[in-house]
């Protein structure tokens, strides 16, 4: 294939753009914005890697995909081989490539991004993982020697995915357990069809079932079966706890109870899951959006997710409402791009203290206050402060409160001889991961609370050569010092 | 897949499934509810467990109100049912207690059945009022007879037991002296809040089981909160049975109309082609995104919406 050039001329490549979909198109259809790189615009691009012997990418990623080896393949003309590559380190090179924070990992840590623009790792990484989607030669990796262990993995989103892909590998047993009547967790429920198209999650649980892990839906472990349960009675050698962080916050301000007020969850699962934007085959209903004026409160990548969705729902405004100023949004630049290419509205620097409802309960109005920024916090972002007497009133149809979420309880209640933290998050150690009960291993958003989807994995994987540790030797060894606390 | 073992009317519009379910039936306890999904384009919808048997079934009574409890209840014997997801939710405090008087509005009668079964196994004296609109519409009264040292009949007409509401039962047996430890109180809002308002200024204890609008079940929506002691709480997790002298009944109300509109519509388009959904439900495995009806269910499927105080 191409001619690989010195790094002089590599560094004069321009970094090729992700083909979009129009924004005022794509603002009403739920369709994939990003469209994906043309087979000449990735060579391109891969040609612009300056292979580098100590690649700082890989360290960039959580879960150390070998992201110089899969390039070079990619330039090289053997986009499979590439796949093949990613696979060894990720089992969802599909999804991760298109919601990965990049620029804050393997691209935020690539040489080139110093001087110039960094490679476009993520593009390449989705670009490898469809063009083996879709020329259907998914090699699956091959597994070892099977061990007769069984692993029960609970939670079936991006941390027990990943966990159950390497302890598959490994030749382990394993059953996957989800709540809900659907494999994938938060890549169902929580991200929305333009970001991250169901079908593609599907695809690579598909691959997963192939390769020979168990999937059991309609399970809700905590109640359906306890661990002791899992453990004792149906011969489960070790647990992986990867339930999320599923317990939404809300505002504690009056009238967060009235019609037409969500969580960014509720509204998430609702569109996403649930299909609630296609009426005329899905039965979930979801309030009238259309014609409406629907805002979200929050700045993360959930409230960007929930404002565009809102929008596709034919909403005649979407705002987003933020305490703090569009610097310290922590949504991912990208998705606040393609949120102001739409057309939503921000208002930074607002706060809400009340919602207001009609006789009938519904939401007709919010009361916001006006915000200034003061001296920084602990979190070393400086501190939203409400300015006196700034308040006014704003007209509004739907709200929708994205402000993050809380542990889970449902596992942790009947599993008590499993220690949490205060704010009842599971406590484990955090090189092996392992609980305070033998042979129960957790991570994931409910050891560390809400995060991204890689670092949810990076977590999985971490589980997975924990746990393939403790089903080879037998051996728990307790860190003193966490016995002693 | 969750297949259908009987299913026979027990009232009009109301029908009793065994649903062979083994890992929810060796599980469940009385006051937990399951959350099940027709196929694979219906909504989540929550439903009580009345019953469940050692040959792994558990038993559900539905009254179809919308358009997904009145698809539902066109399945028969032999039918299966995609998703069923359970036990979820706190089982009911079942202590000695002393006197219990249970309380069922309609088909709440199905919701409080197996609580009233677990307090009289738990030594307690059982007292049971029932209340339907007409005898048509009474269910569970021989079970109920069966299960409770007393059993009191209303209906809003007087065609069985006696003409009144549950709530004037439940005065006149406070008032000729029996002393009651506790209420339980199962049925539509407006009688549960009835009842509240007769045990409140008495102080006897009184318990509610919630039927909000839900979605997951499992604590993450957030949906199905509930306004109790001034708190948000939410029915899956916490509940769904709540103090009923903290609850604020005048919420709920509003919340659980929220659909209201999307749920009018989806059930005209469902009794314009029934059909359609039932070809939908006997074909499960396939896929057939251009046959059904259009949307949205009461979330509160397993408590009727007529008649405010009885049933």
């Amino acid at each position: 294939m191409a001619e690989p050039l010195p790094p002089k001329e590599r560094v004069k490549i321009p970094r090729q753009a992700m083909p979009e979909q129009d924004a005022d198109a794509r603002a009403r259809n739920f369709d994939e914005v990003n469209l994906g790189l043309e087979v000449v615009a990735a060579q391109c691009e891969a040609q612009r890697c300056l292979t580098c012997a100590d690649p700082k990418c890989v360290k960039g990623c959580p879960v150390g995909v070998k992201v110089r080896d899969f390039v070079e393949l990619v330039l090289a003309g053997d986009f499979l081989g590439a796949a093949s590559k990613i696979r060894e380190d990720n089992v969802l090179p599909a999804v991760t490539g298109r919601v990965c924070p990049q620029e804050n990992q393997c691209e935020g840590a690539c040489i080139m991004g110093k001087r110039f623009d960094s490679l476009a790792i993520g593009n390449l990484e989705r670009f490898v993982a469809d063009y083996e989607r879709e020329s259907g030669q998914v090699a699956l990796p091959q597994r070892a020697p099977l061990t007769g262990k069984k692993v029960a993995i609970v939670g079936s989103g991006p941390a027990g995915l990943s966990c159950a892909g390497d302890l598959c590998l490994r030749g382990h047993d394993v059953t996957v357990f989800e709540a809900l009547h659907e494999i994938g967790g938060v890549l169902l429920y929580g991200i929305p069809e333009f970001r991250l198209p169901k079908d593609i999650v599907r695809q690579e649980i598909d691959n997963m079932r192939a390769m020979g892990i168990e999937f059991q839906t309609n399970v809700v472990v905590g109640k359906t079966v306890t661990i002791d349960e899992l453990m004792q009675e149906e011969g489960f050698d070790a647990v992986f706890v990867a339930t999320g962080a599923g317990l939404p916050r809300f505002l504690d301000i009056p009238g967060e109870h009235l019609g037409g007020v969500y969580s960014a969850n509720e509204f998430l699962t609702r569109v996403n899951l649930m299909k609630a934007y296609d009426s005329s085959h899905y039965d979930s209903p979801i309030y009238q959006c259309r014609d409406r004026h629907v805002a979200v409160i929050g700045g993360g990548n959930t409230a960007m997710d929930s404002v565009r969705s809102a929008m596709r729902l034919g909403a005649a405004k979407a705002s987003i409402i933020y305490r703090r100023s569009m610097e310290e949004m922590p949504a991912r630049q990208e998705e606040v791009h393609h949120a102001q290419d739409e057309g939503v509205q921000f208002l930074d620097l607002h706060n809400p203290v009340e919602f207001i409802g009609d006789e009938q309960g519904i939401l007709k109005s919010v009361r916001l206050v006006k915000m200034a920024l003061g001296e920084p916090d602990e979190s070393g972002r400086r501190r939203p402060v409400a300015i006196e007497g700034s308040e006014f009133e704003m007209p509004l149809d739907v709200a929708i409160v994205a402000v993050g979420t809380g542990a889970n309880p449902l596992v942790q209640s009947t599993t008590p001889d499993m220690k949490t933290n205060r704010w009842g998050y599971i406590q484990a150690d955090e090189e092996s991961l392992r609980t305070s009960k033998v042979g129960v291993f957790a991570g994931g958003d409910i050891v560390s609370g809400a995060a991204t989807v890689i670092l949810a994995m990076g977590a999985g994987r971490t589980a997975a050569s924990s746990i393939d540790d403790y089903l080879q030797t037998g051996v728990w060894e307790t860190d003193p010092a966490a016995a002693e606390s | 897949m969750f297949p259908i073992v009987e299913a026979r009317f027990l009232a009009p519009d109301v029908k009793l499934f065994r649903i062979q379910a083994p890992r929810i039936a060796r599980k469940r306890r009385a006051g937990q509810f399951v959350i099940i999904r027709i196929d694979q384009h219906g909504e989540r919808i929550p439903l009580t467990i009345a019953d469940s048997d050692r040959d792994g079934n558990i038993t559900i009574i539905v009254q179809g109100v919308g358009k997904t409890t009145r698809w539902l209840n066109t399945l028969e014997s032999g039918d299966s049912i995609r998703d069923v997801v359970g036990p979820l939710g706190e089982p009911s405090e079942v202590e000695s207690f002393g006197t219990v008087v249970v309380i069922g509005g309609g088909v709440g009668t199905a919701i409080a059945y197996p609580t009233a079964v677990a307090m009289k196994q738990a030594g307690n004296r059982v007292i049971s009022i029932i209340g339907a609109r007409d005898r048509e519409r009474l269910i569970l009264q021989d079970a109920m007879q069966q299960t409770s040292d007393e059993l009191h009949v209303m209906t809003d007409d007087g065609s069985a037991g006696t003409q009144g509401f549950v709530t004037d039962a439940l005065d006149q047996m406070i008032q000729s002296g029996v002393v009651v430890d506790r209420v339980l109180a199962i049925g539509p809002v407006p009688m549960m809040r009835a009842v509240s308002a007769v045990t409140k200024p008495r102080q006897i204890p009184t318990i509610v089981s919630l039927n909000p609008i839900m979605v997951d079940g499992t604590g993450m929506c957030g949906g199905c909160r509930v306004l109790v002691g001034g708190r948000a709480r939410f029915a899956c997790v916490d509940g769904p049975e709540f103090d009923a002298h903290e609850v604020d009944f005048d919420v709920l109300m509003k919340r659980n109309n929220l659909y209201r509109d999307q749920e009018a519509e989806a059930l005209r388009e469902f009794n314009k082609h029934p059909s359609e959904s039932v070809t939908r439900s006997c074909q499960l495995q396939h896929h057939h995104p251009e046959v059904g009806p259009r949307s949205g269910d009461d979330s509160r499927s397993d408590v009727p919406v007529t008649s405010p105080e009885n049933s």
